[in-house]
Order: C-alpha cells, then structure tokens, then sequence
C-alpha cells in the first residue's frame, strides 16, 4: 500500500479557510454603492459631470499607474483604490470646472494624498479631500461656481469653461447658481428639506441627492463594508449643535434639518469620513472622530468665512484620528476584572 | 453573558460550518494499521517513560509507558501485538520524536485485558486523578494538556462550577456531537467522577445551537441527583475557547494570565470527560479516540474510533482520498489545526479531526496580500478585544518587544479569527506565532 499516496502536502500554518472579503472587492462595492448618486449627478448636471467624472476617473487611475511604472514596482490599480478616489474627487467638484484643473487635483490627489505617504493604507488623509483643498486654495472661484442643475441645454452642449485652456481665467457662459449653503449665508433664504434631500438644487455634482447618498451608504453598511458609527455620530453631532443654535436664535442659524441636507454633509460623512484608511479603528474612536467632524461642520457654517466647511472638518478629523485611536484604546478581556468574582452564586 | 437570547461572547467570527457530511454519521470502529506508531509525547508536558522492551509482546490495553513526573501521563497499547522498535518517528510539524513500535497481531481478538477499577463510590478526590493520569487522560479538543493536572485546585482556591464543551465551534468536526449522542452515559459517569475530584457543586454543559439534538438528548436524560444543566450558545467561532465559553456560560471574564480557576471554573471538553467516565469504572486507558475525518477530497468521511499511533497515511488509504486532488491535509479544524507535514505522521489523544482539502480549496487561501486598509474587522473578529492590525503594523517592523508590552501580544490565543476576516489577506496570527517565538527566544537568551 505505501507509496500510493506519494503526492507532495502543501503545509501553512492555520486559518486554513478565509472568509472570502478582499481589499479590491471592498473598494469595487464603494463604488456600486456611489453609482446611484453618480447616475442622477450625469442627469442633473449633464455632459459636463460626466466630463468632470471620466476626466477625475480617468486621471487618478493613470497617476497611479504611470507613478508605479516609473517607480518599477507593479501596478496597483487593479485594487480599485484610485479609482475610488477619482470618483469621489469628481463628485466634489462643481460640474462646470474646467477639465484641466480636474486633472491637476486628481495628481494632486494621487501623489500628494495617497502615493507620496507609501501608498494604499499609509495616507493620513482622505486623497479625495486632499486633491479638493489644493484645488479650493487655488481656483477659489471656479471652485465655487456652480451652473444651475437641469439646465434645458445640458445634453445638448458643454460649459465655456469646461473646456477652458489651461491656465487661462475660464469664461462662465452658463447661467450660475447659488447653492442652499451660500443663499444661506449670504441672503439668508432657507431651501426646503425635502428639495435638498431629493437633490433639486445646485452644488457640487455628486452632493445634490441626499437620498440616493444615503441608499448607497445603507448598502454598504449592510455587507458590512462601511463603518455606520462614524456618520451616525457626524449627524447626532451636527443635529444636536445647529438645533441649540436655531432654538436660540433661528433668524441666524438654520434647522438642523438643512444643516443636515445642504450641501455636502451627506457624501462627506458617509463616504469621506468613512474611507477606512483614514478614520479611527477602533468604535470608541469613530463615535468621537464623528463628534469631532460634526462639531467642525456646524462651527465652520456658522461661524467661518465660508459657507460650507465639511472638507476642512473631515481633513483635520483625519488629522486626530490616530490619536483618537490612542486614546480610545479598547480594554483588553480580562485585563481588568469588571467586579470581583465571588465563588459560588 | 446572553446576545439576543442565546448565551455567547462578543466579537469572534462565522465561518462556514461544513459539519452536515458527517454530523449524522455514527462512530465507527477503525481497523488496525499493520504498524502503530505511538509518540511517547503525546501531550503538553513531559514525554513518558516507555516500560517496554524491543521484542515484547504486549495485550491491548497494556500500560506501555509511565508518567514522568507530575505533567505526563501513561501510555497504553493501542492494540494486541509485538513492540518492534522503540525509535525515532516523524511527528506533525516535521520534528522527530520517541515512539513506540506496535504491530499488531494480524488474527487476535483484539480483546482489551482488564485493569484495576476505580470505583466512583469510595475512590477520594487524589484517587481519581491519579486514575485520570494512570488512564493516560489529555484534553482530547486539541490541546492535549494532561487532564489530571488541569483538574487539580490550588490550595486558597475554589470551584463552583465546572464547564463541560460541548460547543465545538471549530468548522468540519463533529466528534463531540456523536459523543454527545452515543456516549450519553459515559458523559454522565465521567461528570460524577469529576464532580467528586474537584468539589464543583454545580456542572453546566455547553452545546452550540447547530447540535440541538444533542442538547435535547442530553437534557432527557440527566438523572435526578445529577446537578447539571445543558445551555445552548449562539453558532460562533471561537465559541469553545476556555475563557469565552466561561464568558458566556458565568458571565466572568478569566484574568488576563490567568487560569479559569482564578474565577472558579474549570473546563473539560465533552470528549475527554466521557472517555473518563468510559475507562476509571474499567481501570483501563486511552487506546483509541473518535475522529471526524473529512474534507472535499476524502471519499469515506465519517467520525471514527481510530487506535491511536494509526499513521496518516493508513487513514487516508482506509477512507479514500482523491489522490490527483489532494493538496492539504491538516489535523483538527480548519481555524487552529496543524497541516501535516507528512503522511507518514501517527494520529494522537489530541487528534479531532483529519482534514484533507483538495487543491481548488487549497487555492482559495492563496490570495495575493494587499496593505493594511484599517477596515477594523480584525479588532471586530478578536474575541479578547486586541488589536490585530497594529500588531500586524508592528510586527512587519519587527518590533517584537512593542507587540508584546503595549499591544497583549501574548494574550493572544491564536484562534485565527483575525486571519480569517482580513480582506488584505495579511497573515496576521502567523505573525504573532513568530512574534511570540521571537520574545520567549530573547528572554531566555
């Protein structure tokens, strides 16, 4: 009998099975779970966001690439990441901006934001938002012109400016638009919630529909791919200091249901203070983490020169986020007895 | 401590159970290899002593090996036959080790010569673990830690209650559900012999809630003087780990470095605590243990009563393997088994399970390794509340000391939970294995 079973035995150390979840599989489903918010900013928004998000996609994706070809390491594209990025950096944007700039902060985002710091896993801030404040610093006013949303002309032709030279000051032939957050700060006029959540109004292309942001995100949550502590806290945040703010005085600050809906609150703390890499580990971390960007969101509204502060919150979050990690270090089982144990009951 | 209803801990992880091919499957009895190969270390602690020659002829049953000192137990032949050598013999991760010879007699009987009882009635509380370790007794989950020894209660400490594992969360294995079922009595016995060794008023079994029938059938036939209880635990790995199991079942958490007898309980895997109540009445020793063997390439799965030192190879050969396929085989479950390094390696008392995978399973584990993304499922799927990937960070720095200090490194059971959730594929308890490695071979230097 013996030798019948001659074959050569692979041996591993145990776990012998996994669980089947992967980094590229994780990053792919963000990105189905972005595509309903992604289709309506193409319908609201036209040929120009879908300009601004293939030109963001694209970029990111080919930074990535050409960075590890010249690095001679193999490429890391096929994880998804900077394709993740690309989109979220493209759904940011106001759709009109000109493409050339898009380029420039989807580099910027990719080697400033994620390669720069070792790559996948290593970056302190979410690239996306990196790419964003750069582009914010530089071009302050394209970066916050917004053109009206549904415009009847928007499948037929793009924006002057989307196809501006580079360097040149971009022409607006489009009709532009205040967004909810700046009519409120500076004309104080209120836009109703069910508006904001429906996305009937303008901003940056991909921030408009609060209810199909918020189907994504639910469909992560579910598989469990997304952490839900950190929005929730963002949102009990934010609720909990614009609604004393408004009980105090409503004439200045507004409902906490259009601190909740205007603007970008909604893709921030559902898809930027979420990205895992980013955003405290641990659960005690997440709840402060989200405290911590709730509070900033509604200072910066309230109170900053700008009308809308949820990148500046979400970044210097980022920022505290190891450290809120230090802090709320999970107690280790058995490390300290919860009450003495008795013998016998 | 409960989690919507049924008793569990928290975190841990849901792998698949893969345990319906061989949960109806009833024990059945083994054939004798042509050669037993019987490790005299079979356990933690000190090898044994062999008390045989070369030449010997020796019955089944037979003490073959004395305790050497107190954390050793007794060898028994597996079988009626002649001691041929007593030699060097691979065992699983490839290190030789002593073992004794046996090649049965091809026509005997089989027949188990009679030892010396050990009558539950008068025997005292030293008596019955000197039996205990005379029987040759090891944690037969896995651990194959000398179970008298386990048993003993330091002096200034106390038990009120004594945990019989009944979970067996480990995917694949099912030996201790046919225990449960058929060795009913056995259980019960052993479990009065144990009540009386340690002084525990109070026994709870603990079953997971995929075995109902075994925990029904064990609730219908507690007898009345019995003081035992039978609860159910939520499906959940590592649900039969010491310190969770006595989470759940008392609701107290064992001191880090602790032992559970520092919050009164004492733990015995459902197994080890039949085959005591199967051998102390008869004054016999383990020649023999219930094994699930089973996996995508194995032909005959089922749960077997294998004589022990039975090669891997003879097993395999005895229950058909799809040899073109056959690519992994591991002994115990999926999570914490070891993989043999060669079939030429004997089964022991702490063999639960022969696995074999095939090689488009085996495959499935070889996942290219990304970076770590934070995802956090790590510090969700560890059931001592670590943190698995700032290990992981510190261990690719080779900060050994960090890991162990700051991080609980050696709090660390190596469940493999961590491993089988991260979506990176990093190979984290692998990590902390030679982490562990790394600090004890530095402090002893």
């Amino acid at each position: 009998m013996k030798g019948r079973l001659a074959r050569t035995l692979e041996i591993r150390t145990s776990p012998h099975i996994v669980s089947g979840y992967s980094v590229d599989t994780i990053m792919f489903n963000v990105v189905v779970a972005l595509a309903p918010a992604t289709v309506f900013a193409l319908y609201a928004f036209g040929w120009a966001a879908a300009a601004v998000l293939v030109t963001a996609i694209a970029s990111c994706v080919l930074a990535e690439h050409l960075v590890c070809r010249a690095t001679g390491r193999a490429t890391t594209v096929g994880d998804w990441s900077a394709a993740v990025t690309g989109l979220l950096f493209g759904l940011t944007l106001p759709s009109s901006l000109p493409l050339w700039m898009v380029v420039v902060g989807s580099a910027v985002s990719i080697l400033l934001g994620k390669l720069l710091f070792g790559g996948l896993g290593r970056n302190p801030f979410n690239p996306a938002l990196v790419g964003r404040a750069v582009l914010q610093a530089t071009f302050p006013v394209p970066m916050t012109t917004w053109v009206v949303p549904f415009a009847a002309d928007r499948f037929a032709r793009l924006p002057s400016s989307t196809l501006a030279a580079p360097f040149l000051q971009p022409l607006y032939d489009a009709a532009s638009s205040a967004t909810p957050l700046s009519a409120w700060k500076f004309g104080h006029q209120a836009t109703g919630t069910r508006e904001l959540a429906l996305g009937l109004v303008g901003g940056s292309t991909g921030e408009t529909s609060a209810v199909l942001l918020l189907a994504g995100a639910a469909y992560l949550v579910a598989r469990n791919m997304m952490g839900w502590r950190t929005p929730a806290a963002i949102f009990a945040a934010v609720a909990a200091l614009s609604g004393a703010l408004h009980l105090a005085n409503p004439e200045r600050y507004a409902s906490p249901a259009f601190m909740l809906f205007a603007g970008g609150l909604m893709l921030g703390a559902l898809f930027m203070a979420t990205d895992m890499v980013t955003s405290p580990i641990t659960h005690a971390g997440c709840w402060a983490y989200g405290a911590l960007i709730g509070v900033l969101v509604v200072a910066i509204r309230a109170w900053g020169g700008m009308p809308e502060g949820v990148m500046y919150a979400i970044l210097i979050g980022n920022a505290m986020a190891p450290h809120l990690d230090r802090l709320f270090r999970p107690r280790v089982y058995g490390a300290v007895p919860r009450r003495p144990v008795e013998a016998g009951r | 401590m409960r989690l919507l209803g049924l008793r569990s801990f928290r975190h841990g992880v849901h792998p698949p159970e893969a345990k319906d091919e061989t949960s109806g499957l009833p024990i059945r009895q083994f054939p004798f290899a042509p050669l037993l190969v019987v490790p005299l270390s079979q356990h933690a602690g000190k090898p044994s002593i062999p008390v045989v020659r070369e030449g010997q002829e020796v019955a089944r049953g037979e003490r073959i090996a004395r305790p050497d000192g107190d954390l050793s137990v007794a060898m028994h032949a597996p079988a009626s036959g002649v001691v041929r050598r007593i030699a060097l013999a691979p065992s699983i991760g490839g290190r030789m080790t002593a073992a004794v010879y046996l090649e049965p007699f091809p026509g005997s009987t089989q027949e188990v010569i009679p030892g010396r009882p050990c009558p539950l009635d008068s025997a005292t509380p030293e008596e019955i673990l000197a039996a205990i370790q005379e029987a040759g007794v090891v944690g037969l989950g896995g651990a194959a830690f000398p179970t008298h020894f386990k048993l003993r209660v330091p002096a200034g400490k106390s038990v009120d209650t004594l945990v019989v594992n009944g979970a067996e969360c480990e995917p694949f294995l099912t030996t201790d559900h046919r225990v449960m079922l058929e060795q009913r009595e056995d259980l019960f016995t052993g479990i009065r012999y144990l009540i009386k060794a340690t002084g525990a008023p109070r026994v709870i079994v603990g079953v997971e809630e995929n075995k109902p029938d075994a925990a029904a059938h064990l609730r219908a036939g507690v007898p009345r003087d019995l003081a035992l209880e039978v609860e159910l635990l939520r499906v959940k790995y590592p649900q039969g780990a010491e310190k969770m199991l006595i989470t759940a079942l008392l609701g107290r958490e064992v001191p880090s470095g602790g032992l559970p007898v520092d919050v009164h309980a004492l733990v015995i895997n459902v197994a080890t605590a039949a085959e005591i109540g199967r051998l102390l009445p008869l004054g016999r020793g383990i020649q023999e243990r219930v094994v699930t063997v089973t996996g995508p390439a194995v032909k005959k799965k089922g749960n077997y009563r294998i004589p022990i030192g039975t090669p891997l190879r003879f097993v395999l050969e005895t229950v058909g393997v799809e040899q073109s396929e056959l690519n992994r085989v591991f002994l115990g479950g999926p999570m914490m088994g070891q993989a043999a390094s060669s079939l030429d390696i004997p089964l022991t008392k702490g063999t639960s399970g022969v696995v074999a995978f095939t090689e488009e399973l085996a495959e499935k584990t070889h996942l290219q390794v990304w970076p770590c993304i934070r995802c956090g499922y790590c510090l969700d799927a560890c059931p001592i509340f670590l943190n698995p990937s700032q290990l992981g960070l510190l261990a690719r720095n080779e900060a050994w000391e960090r890991m162990a200090g700051e991080q609980n490194l050696f709090d660390c059971f190596e469940c493999g939970s961590c491993s089988f959730v991260c979506p990176a594929h990093i190979p984290l308890v692998q990590q902390f294995r030679m982490a562990k490695a790394m600090v004890r071979k530095r402090g002893a230097a």
